[in-house]
């Protein structure tokens, strides 16, 4: 069995990763050429590192599903990338970054990644602007910074909306340069299918073309899973359509642990629900939050005719409007971490105070930011959302306010890695939103881009290389291997499974159906009980799917029909994981709030003499998983209750 | 609504394609384009017919994959645009709807609704970044830029790379796509260094690849759903008849 060992080095936190460095392991240049690395995902924590591994002279082989790199998720993002620049002096700093990120995540991150995050975090910026990236400036022609929630200073650097598109650009530029050099070979349009360990070691993949079908082997010294994250387990969320948890649900099959699967943030500001035809959610980036003012009617009769159609939000006068962020938050108020923010619209709602047709539904309010600054500048600094906003929802948000309600965006659970990157897997790195590492219970916004980016520029380079060190002397490894063979046969095998059910529902049929019980039982809201009921309709759906799913076309052409149909299956199993996860932790903490667990003001209740660690599941069969705990420790930092008021 | 859908149908690159009709009821005005077209895939499984095959991936406008022609107009009858955010509310009740592929030489159709796109790609390997490697860059504010300059160059740097300009242009010209990449970096102190030889590479990659010459019909700006400027393609020609010349 692995074993637990989080590599974490000696001496103070500010120092550790200086000492790292010192300490590490190089390769010379002639024999990084004999190396090579496989790479699955080209969001930022992909690219980046392929980029970056090229440039050194590693060989590097990189996988998306979609038909050019550029298209990652990571393109998605919005509102920005923290760092520690303190540019605006307001009293920022390396170690205020990390002790705000530790905070925002409830004291289940660990420490060391954390302090590593904060300190490589200036070099992404410097890094971006080298590039290109277009950032936002003052008229000064300097950078300009703004703010996010869980943070009292500006430390958010922005181009408009499309930070995320922005940041992908730069490194998807770098990458392309690396391909044009023939550092890096891209496969696009294919689907890491399975992993391939040989002498326990993660030695290759299985992928999939997705054009012919076609089952390729590929092999390498190290492989890196830059694949993000799974909350399409939800079937509706925030993430792309295609976003899935198969890379990381292989190797988790194959031994690498699981950490603290059950963490899942629900974003609070997100286009709410609107029929059941629906495909996807829409996110409204966290910066709105900057000059837009949450509220409910104060009066439940008011609420009622909203509902109803009968009033609207204008028609509410000031002392009938509940700003409820800012009044049970006085401190950060609208900028309350998102956690805190999407359980407070939740209580709101269920209590009946929602609006919208469903009831579901909160006001985001720009009339007063609309005053103070002039429509304009509101336009410059959010013109994108608000027009996607009125494509969508068909009311223009500069007359009407916003409305908004939570939807599942990010995974703060992965698999484990230690202080490396590396899994229980020697040889296998997991990157970005795929790891657990850095963000503990709860994410802070604009810290998505910051991990995938540090990750692979500044972190993997360093840590891969250490562990390529020692394998200079492995030659090139065959596919002809009996492990590749195997590997190979055992994926044809479960896609002639899924092709031969022949039923009569379709993938999306059960992928809708499963999404229900996640967001039911192990949403916002957790208890033992729903999630044990939520245990036993996985277990039920899981048998119905491989006795009535009905996959049309042939396995042996573009098929997308099969491709979801792989991604569902391993959804069945993963969702029954993150369950199983909420079930163990009788406590709440960041986005994982369970309802038995709860002070009197309906905060988060944590149990810190009981689960102050990383529950780190091993599997052991199918819906049969061990628990392993790593357990968090506090060098440096004072653990506090999270307070926001 | 009720709708009939013309929808262009192919078996892969090498067989012929055509158009074939499908009726499609109860539809509301509030389901987005491709939702409509997953409702339709429904009943094509359940009916045991091949369902149609689209490119699509974030769903909310940004990542550049959906790419559909809808009534003869790149990602259909709206400004400013993707397919996936276009809602069938725009669409009257009754109404027959023409939905086919990108159409350009250098986007052959892989199935149905799907082309490949890698030709993009191509054109960006070809020099659309700043050479720089990771790590031992200057700090971020050593280099000062003018706000309209990284205005100007966001505006361009908004191109997400889905091809409706080179669908709408009747010469299939790539232009504006890569006039966006050229502009981005040529309006940046830092990209300046190797401005003309980027345009330069690019432009002649642009041509190998077989895409059309600009008429300047500005099609492709009235497509575009990031509202990218043909201003661009004037800066780049200024940019690469000065690369040439100098």
């Amino acid at each position: 069995m692995a074993e637990l060992r989080s590599k974490v080095p000696q001496g103070p936190v500010a120092e550790k990763w200086t000492r790292y460095k010192a300490q590490q392991n190089l390769v010379n240049p002639a024999n990084k050429r004999k190396l090579d690395v496989i790479v699955v995902g080209t969001g930022l924590a992909g690219a980046s590192a392929a980029a970056s591994l090229g440039e050194l002279g590693f060989n590097v082989s990189i996988f998306c599903y979609q038909d050019s790199p550029r298209r990652a998720h990571s393109i998605a993002a919005q509102g920005g990338i923290n760092a520690a620049k303190n540019y605006p002096n307001d009293g920022d700093s390396i170690y205020r970054l990390y002790y705000d990120t530790i905070k925002g995540g409830d004291y289940r991150a660990r420490e060391a990644n954390v302090y590593r995050l904060a300190e490589v975090s200036n070099a992404i910026i410097d890094q971006c602007v080298a590039q290109g990236v277009p950032f936002a400036r003052e008229y000064s022609g300097l950078l300009e910074n703004r703010s996010f929630g869980g943070a009292q200073v500006s430390r958010t650097f922005y181009a408009r909306g499309q930070t995320g598109q922005q940041l992908l650009l730069g490194a998807y530029g770098a990458l392309s340069r690396q391909i044009k050099e023939g550092q890096v070979k891209m496969f696009n349009r294919h689907e890491m299918m399975e992993l391939v360990l040989v002498d326990g070691k993660a030695r290759g993949i299985i992928a999939r073309d997705m054009i012919t079908g076609k089952l390729e082997r590929h092999s390498a010294h190290a492989v890196v899973l830059a694949t993000g994250g799974y909350g399409n387990v939800f079937y509706l969320s925030t993430n792309a359509m295609g976003s899935n948890g198969s890379a990381i649900w292989q190797a988790f099959r194959k031994g690498a642990f699981f950490g603290n699967p059950s963490f899942t943030q629900i974003h609070p500001t997100c286009i709410p629900v609107h029929g059941d035809y629906q495909s996807k959610l829409t996110l409204m980036s966290e910066s709105l939050r900057n000059d837009g003012r949450i509220w409910v009617p104060k009066r439940k009769e008011d609420a009622e005719k909203i509902r109803n159609r009968t009033m609207k939000a204008n028609q509410i006068p000031e002392e009938n409007r509940d700003y409820f962020l800012e009044r049970r938050y006085p401190a950060f108020g609208n900028l309350v971490p998102r956690d805190v923010a999407s359980r407070a619209a939740k209580e709101r709602c269920d209590a009946g105070f929602g609006v919208g047709d469903t009831g579901l539904a909160v006001y985001l309010d720009f009339a007063d930011s609309l005053k103070r600054l002039g429509k304009a500048v509101i336009e410059e600094r959010y013109g994108n959302l608000f027009q996607m906003y009125e494509k969508i929802v068909d009311e223009n948000p500069y007359e009407n306010p916003m409305m908004i309600y939570p939807a599942v965006h990010y995974t703060m659970g992965g698999l484990w890695v230690d202080y490396e990157l590396m899994s229980t897997v020697e040889g296998l790195f997991v990157t970005g939103e795929a790891n657990f590492s850095d963000h503990g219970a709860n994410r802070l916004g604009a810290s998505a881009l910051m991990q995938g980016l540090a990750d692979g520029y500044f972190i993997l380079p360093y840590t891969l290389q250490n562990f390529l060190a020692g394998q200079i002397k492995v030659p090139r490894i065959s596919t002809d291997k009996e492990e590749f063979a195997g590997a190979e046969k055992a994926v044809a095998d479960r896609i002639d499974k899924l092709m031969s059910v022949k039923g009569k529902r379709s993938v999306d049929h059960f992928h809708k159906a499963l999404g229900k019980i996640m967001w039911e039982y192990v949403g916002m809201g957790r208890t033992a009980d729903g999630l044990k009921k939520a245990i036993g309709m996985i277990r039920e759906l899981r048998k119905e799917f491989w006795k009535d799913v009905r996959i049309p076309g042939k396995a042996t052409e573009l098929n997308p029909e099969l491709e979801k149909a792989n991604r569902v299956a391993d959804f069945l199993e993963l969702g029954e994981l993150m369950a199983l996860d909420a079930l163990n932790r009788n406590e709440s903490c960041g986005g994982h709030f369970r309802e038995e667990y709860q002070t009197e003001e309906g905060e988060c209740l944590r149990n810190d003499q009981e689960y102050m660690y990383v529950a780190t599941w091993e599997y052991r069969g199918e819906g049969q998983y061990e628990m392993h705990k790593e357990p968090l420790v506090y060098e440096e930092l004072e653990v506090k209750q999270r307070i926001y008021k | 609504m009720k709708l009939t859908l013309k929808i262009w149908r192919q078996k892969d690159a090498f067989s012929k394609g055509k158009f074939v009709t499908y009726p499609i009821e109860h539809i509301s005005p509030n389901c987005s384009f491709l939702e409509m077209l997953d409702i339709l895939n429904e009943q094509l499984i359940a009916n045991d017919e091949d369902p149609v095959a689209f490119d699509h991936d974030c769903r909310e406008g940004i990542c550049g994959m959906c790419s559909l022609y809808i009534n003869g107009r790149p990602h259909g009858p709206d400004d400013a645009i993707t397919t996936c955010q276009l809602h069938m509310r725009k669409f009257r009740d009754g109404a027959t709807i023409v939905i086919e592929p990108w159409r350009a030489k250098p986007f052959p159709v892989i199935r149905d609704l799907i082309v490949d796109r890698t030709a993009f790609d191509k054109i960006i390997q070809e020099g659309g970044y700043i050479s720089v490697r990771t790590g031992g860059t200057p700090d971020a504010n050593s280099i000062l830029i003018s706000k309209v300059h990284a205005d100007l160059s966001m505006d361009a740097a908004a191109c997400i790379g889905c091809g409706a300009c080179v669908a709408a242009c009747k010469n299939a010209s790539a232009m504006l796509f890569v006039s966006a990449k050229v502009s981005q970096f040529a309006l940046l102190p830092q990209g300046r260094i190797e401005a003309r030889e980027r345009v330069k590479k690019m432009v002649a990659r642009m041509d190998e690849l077989g895409f059309g010459n600009c008429t300047n019909t500005y099609a492709c700006e009235a497509e575009c759903p990031k509202l990218v400027s043909r201003s661009n393609i004037a800066r780049m020609n200024r940019e690469f008849i000065a690369a040439k010349v100098l």
